[in-house]
């Protein structure tokens, strides 16, 4: 397909893989963090680490919806998709996720639960219309490339007077996650993670724009490069975070730049800001509370807001002793670190949410054949 | 859960609406998020909506950019 294809080619991916090679000083470690789940994938997908020479290690960042949603906010799903009337409408990855006492929204639909699988918000939209006597609950989960759907969803339905649809949101964003990952010490880490710089997200970065990530580059002095999802784009990104380590310079480069501007997508930006707006902090599986990392609805909209709507009351949720998964998404353990990794935690049978997205390391790693080689890894 | 595939508009069906071309695949999709939409533009369609539209100047100049590091250092610098 155009736009894909050409950027898988393997040969070309082998010049920019010597290129790396050559170029990476073999004095120095170059610790990268791809942020987003969609690079993870991919990385491993495409064999990108054996690509690498050991001294350019890529840490696997927090930038998976599912992965970081906080079992407290999957019990309060699972809580509203059983309530009388109730229809939920899901995107399919969190249905196998497991909440508490395993928990999950399959399960709950097994017991008589009415969850739906939706492709897009505007599916749930129709189920609105088409099941007037149901409370159409969303389930909205994502980074700022899903949120601007959901809020489309919001006007639609206001404008419509659709008076049976809301929206349960746990949109977040991906900057302040950035930061705390940068400032923060977990308290059960022995040492931070060091991070000398990002391959940016793609599609986050189509709708935030470059200029969302300056104070990474003039605050924390860490290069950021804003890569596509294909192998091309991701190989390429990481040898200009090399180039831009060794000449000392700390900048924010775009190499997605046939999709990403410098403002990101204006429009996509305006009818998020007037559905949405952002909450003083939220929790975040792995990295705790992070303020200002989250969005929810408006006061104006709070008639489709099924927080308010069906009176959610918040709960902390503890998480499963044996997963690894908080401290995998702080980029300190590897998948290979964890105990049931491979072991009692597979994708056919997930005990943290690392396992169960496909955009999680640990589904990476046991779908590409690392937990095979710990040694590369 | 941010993935988004390059697809072709091949008709503009109202203002919010287009069908696009996924591989040969049609599907309609939502237009709220972009502007200017014609046909033959390649869209990003996330979810059910076009996010973006692809730039065919810029994929051109990343692929010429690859190409040259084909050649020496100097050069590709």
């Amino acid at each position: 397909m155009k736009y894909i294809d050409e950027f898988r080619d393997g040969s070309a991916a082998r010049v920019v893989a010597e290129r790396i090679a050559a170029e990476a000083d073999p004095a120095r470690e170059y610790r990268l963090m791809e942020f987003c789940g969609g690079h993870t994938h991919a990385i491993f997908r495409y064999g990108i680490p054996d690509l690498l020479p050991p001294n350019v290690r890529m840490i696997h960042g927090p930038g998976c919806p599912v992965c970081v949603l906080p079992i407290g906010r999957l019990d309060l799903a699972i809580d509203l998709a059983m309530r009388p009337g109730v229809t939920l409408c899901t995107y399919g990855d969190m249905m196998r996720v497991p909440g508490s006492r395993k928990r999950s929204l399959l399960r709950a639909k097994a017991e008589g639960a009415d969850v739906r699988m939706v492709y897009s918000a505007t599916d749930a939209l129709r189920l609105a219309r088409e099941l007037p006597d149901r409370e159409i609950v969303f389930f909205a989960i994502g980074f700022e490339t899903t949120t601007p759907p959901t809020a489309v969803a919001v006007q639609i339905a206001a404008a419509e007077g659709l008076h049976n649809f809301s929206v349960y949101c746990n949109h977040v964003l991906t900057p302040p996650a950035l930061v705390h990952l940068l400032e923060t010490a977990n308290p059960e880490d022995p040492e931070p993670v060091r991070i000398d710089g990002f391959v940016g997200p793609a599609h986050v970065s189509v709708v935030i724009g470059t200029d969302a990530y300056q104070r990474f580059a003039e605050h924390y002095r860490k290069p950021v490069v804003i890569a596509g999802f294909e192998p091309l784009d991701v190989l390429q990104s990481i040898l200009m975070l090399v180039r831009q380590l060794n000449d000392g310079r700390a900048t924010i480069e775009n190499e997605y730049s046939r999709a990403v501007v410098a403002g990101g997508n204006l429009r996509a930006q305006a009818i998020v800001g007037d559905v949405l707006e952002v909450r003083e902090t939220f929790e975040w599986r792995g990295l705790g509370d992070v303020p200002f990392s989250a969005l929810r609805l408006r006061a104006k909209y709070a008639a489709h807001d099924a927080e308010s709507r069906f009176a959610v009351v918040p709960v902390k949720a503890r998480e499963n002793k044996a997963c690894e998964c908080p401290a995998i998404l702080r980029g300190v353990k590897r998948p290979t670190d964890c105990g049931i990794f491979g072991t009692v935690c597979t994708p056919e049978n997930p005990m943290g949410s690392c396992m169960v997205s496909a955009e999680g390391a640990c589904a990476a790693y046991y779908t590409y054949g690392r937990h095979k080689a710990p040694a590369i890894a | 859960m941010c993935l988004a595939i390059p697809a072709e508009v091949i008709e503009v069906l109202d203002a919010t609406r287009a069908r696009v071309s996924i591989g040969g695949v049609v599907k309609e999709i939502a237009l709220h998020l972009v502007e200017g939409v014609v046909v033959g533009d390649y869209v990003l369609l996330h979810v059910g909506f076009a996010l973006g539209k692809i730039d065919p100047e810029e994929a051109q100049r990343t692929l010429e950019a690859l190409r040259a590091l084909g050649e020496p250092l100097e050069d590709a610098a």
